[in-house]
């Protein structure tokens, strides 16, 4: 099983494993993620998402397992190592610098993509690629108005939005998005959305989301977890038609 | 071809790091003080004559609370134990003068300040284990560690005695120490305010930037490339680096070094001086040295027996009500007690007393807090009216 490489995977486990004490949260995992692919995970609540992307960005350690980046075993790698090899993600609960504004958060991130992250003699802002490239990324999230704010007085959508546009200025081949519009009003729940799909269509794309209409409007390939095992996985079309899972996922969320 | 945006964001982040009026006033007081505070005008200001000696411990003490500055405020590392570099460095620069291994006291300065940041990159992978708790119980055995080695080899160190002996040459072969502090305030002086535009170069440079990312969240940090645990190591070893110059200043303007350098009393005071001046805009330790030792000096005078009781109760009232209020408070007890001739039991009484009116007298402090910011309102509002009428 090991050592069968598929080539076109970008991202791949095999048997990923994750014990907490006596409980496996993740149980055996084996995920084969295409190039440029639009990837759903979901299940019902508990079923391992989270802990999947924990173990895929380095958060956390699997018990057992191999991790894949394009063929390259990066299980042991932490986690600021794979974001070099651009495999990055965002988080279901913000997590942001609330003491440093928009335009300094973004602008972290592009200096260490650089390389420059560590220049101390420098003052920051006397690149003026950097400069541009904040501004660009700003702009696209619509951050522009609050970027000399200070990131913790913003409101939620803003502070949702710079948490994508932060994986983003990591300039990711693989982005991780834990469910991207949580917490966020319907009002505003478009702008994220269309944030969403309006990521470059050479970036792969794995989207934990509850809600199953954006689910199906976004994904081209879903897999569906439960209890911490991989249920079923395919395209939208066939999970849709899969009775094991209207009975399992769908159906529990319609008795809820 | 540049966007307006890009050209505001560029000037923006241009101005970021630029000088304030009031650090510029700063410097301008640190060396005005350095003529006015001498012996030569004794005769014009006697309130401020012939205080080189305490400036001298001001001067380094504010290096020494920079360095924690450093790591506390822009790291959020905090440290129980700081006193080990600075005693790692003490205790180098006396041995480098007594051996005449290194003469030149400034050269004495960077070694000893090397070998410190030795023992800091040593020990931050300690350091970098573990929560706040963890932190403060290995910073502070590793300070007990340093101070009892110290006291074992007292072939080397002097044990118990302290190192004697010692013989500081003159600075670039040409300023000999005098018995005034002069040269010495002068001289730490420079080394502080060098010492202190290097930490702002840094703290304004990416790096720093990354330091107050990695403080602010670790978790997202590292996952947006930042190597958080090598970033915690830089700044902890540049942390004792300063710490350790700090100490050999001490060493070198005293010409001494005891086991007293490795105190957990000077890591708790320098934690203090910190609470005064407060963390993480550099200039929190210099102003924290000065309150500090200058109220420590003026309690000693006023009350030679019993001055740590009121350093205490300043330390307890600024905690409670702020730095200003909470001094003001404090600063109301230390006048009425001595006014009125009040035993240590009515001072009690008194503090007490605050403390169980604690929540009335927050909300004083907010009518006053509101009242002035009224006040300051106007006051800007006729001045830009003044000027736009002028116009």
């Amino acid at each position: 099983m090991a050592g069968d490489l598929i080539v076109s995977a970008v991202l791949q486990t095999e048997g990923l494993e994750k014990h907490f004490g006596g409980i496996a949260a993740v149980n055996g995992i084996s995920l084969a993620i295409e190039k440029g692919a639009r990837h759903a995970l979901i299940g019902p609540n508990g079923a391992g998402k989270t802990t999947v992307i924990n173990l895929l960005t380095g958060v956390l350690k699997p018990s057992a397992g191999r991790i894949l980046l394009e063929g390259h075993d990066i299980t042991a790698l932490e986690s600021h190592k794979r974001v070099r090899r651009g495999l990055t993600r965002t988080f279901q609960i913000n997590q942001l610098f609330l003491d440093l504004t928009p335009l300094e958060t973004v602008g972290l991130a592009i200096s260490e993509r650089m390389g420059t992250g560590t220049q101390w003699w420098r003052l920051v802002g006397s690149k003026s690629a950097v400069t541009e490239e904040i501004v660009e990324i700003l702009a696209r999230f619509h951050l522009t108005d609050v970027m000399f704010e200070r990131t913790g007085n913003l409101p939620y959508g803003k502070q949702r939005q710079l948490e994508i546009a932060l994986a983003i200025a990591c300039r990711p081949q693989v982005l991780l998005l834990d469910e991207p519009a949580a917490g966020v009003p319907d009002a505003e729940r478009h702008e994220i959305l269309a944030t969403v799909a309006a990521l470059p269509a050479d970036v792969t794309v794995v989207l934990i989301e509850h809600d199953m209409d954006i689910v199906f409007s976004f994904a081209d390939r879903i897999s569906v977890l439960v209890n911490g095992a991989l249920f079923v996985e395919g395209t939208p079309d066939e999970v849709a038609r899969d009775a094991r899972v209207k009975a399992v996922y769908l159906g529990e969320s319609l008795n809820a | 071809m540049q966007s307006p945006l890009v050209e505001k964001v560029a000037h923006y982040l241009a101005n970021r790091a630029r000088w304030g009026a009031l650090e510029y006033a700063f410097w301008l007081v640190a060396l005005g003080s350095v003529f006015v505070c001498g012996g030569y005008w004794a005769e014009y200001s006697p309130l401020f004559a012939n205080r080189h000696l305490i400036l001298t411990e001001i001067a380094w003490l504010a290096l020494f609370a920079l360095s924690l500055d450093l790591i506390l405020g822009y790291a959020g590392i905090i440290s129980l134990g700081h006193a080990a570099f600075f005693g790692l460095g003490s205790y180098v620069a006396a041995l480098l003068a007594k051996h005449a291994i290194v003469n030149e006291p400034v050269l004495a300065l960077v070694v000893s300040g090397l070998a410190a940041a030795v023992l800091g990159f040593a020990t931050s992978f300690l350091v970098l284990r573990g929560s706040d708790l963890t932190r403060l119980m290995v910073t502070l055995g590793i300070a007990l560690i340093m101070r009892e080695v110290a006291n074992q080899i007292s072939g080397i160190t002097g044990g118990a005695d302290g190192l004697q002996g010692v013989v500081i040459a003159p600075i670039l072969g040409t300023f000999q120490f005098d018995i005034f502090g002069h040269v010495a305030y002068v001289y730490c002086l420079s080394v502080l305010f060098v010492l202190f535009l290097l930490a702002r170069r840094i703290i304004y440079s990416p790096f720093g930037l990354s330091l107050r990312a990695v403080k602010g969240n670790a978790l997202r940090s590292s996952l947006i490339g930042i190597s958080v645990d090598a970033r915690l190591v830089a700044v902890y070893t540049l942390a004792a680096f300063y710490a350790g110059v700090a100490g050999a200043l001490l060493a070198q303007t005293t010409a001494f070094a005891s086991l007293d350098v490795f105190s957990f009393e000077r890591s708790a005071d320098l934690l203090l001086v910190l609470i005064i001046g407060g963390t993480g805009y550099l200039y929190g330790g210099p102003i924290g040295a000065v309150i500090f030792k200058l109220v420590q000096d003026q309690l000693a005078t006023i009350d030679p027996q019993y001055w740590q009781y009121w350093i205490g109760l300043l330390l307890v009232m600024m905690v409670l009500f702020g730095r200003i209020y909470g001094g003001i408070l404090a600063l109301a007890i230390l006048i009425v007690s001595y006014w009125l001739h009040l035993s240590f039991f009515h001072c009690a009484i008194i503090v007490l007393t605050i403390g169980l009116g604690y929540k009335y007298i927050q909300q004083g402090i907010k009518l006053i807090d509101r009242r002035i910011a009224r006040v300051l309102h106007r006051l800007r509002r006729w001045r830009w009216n003044a000027t736009w009428q002028e116009i």
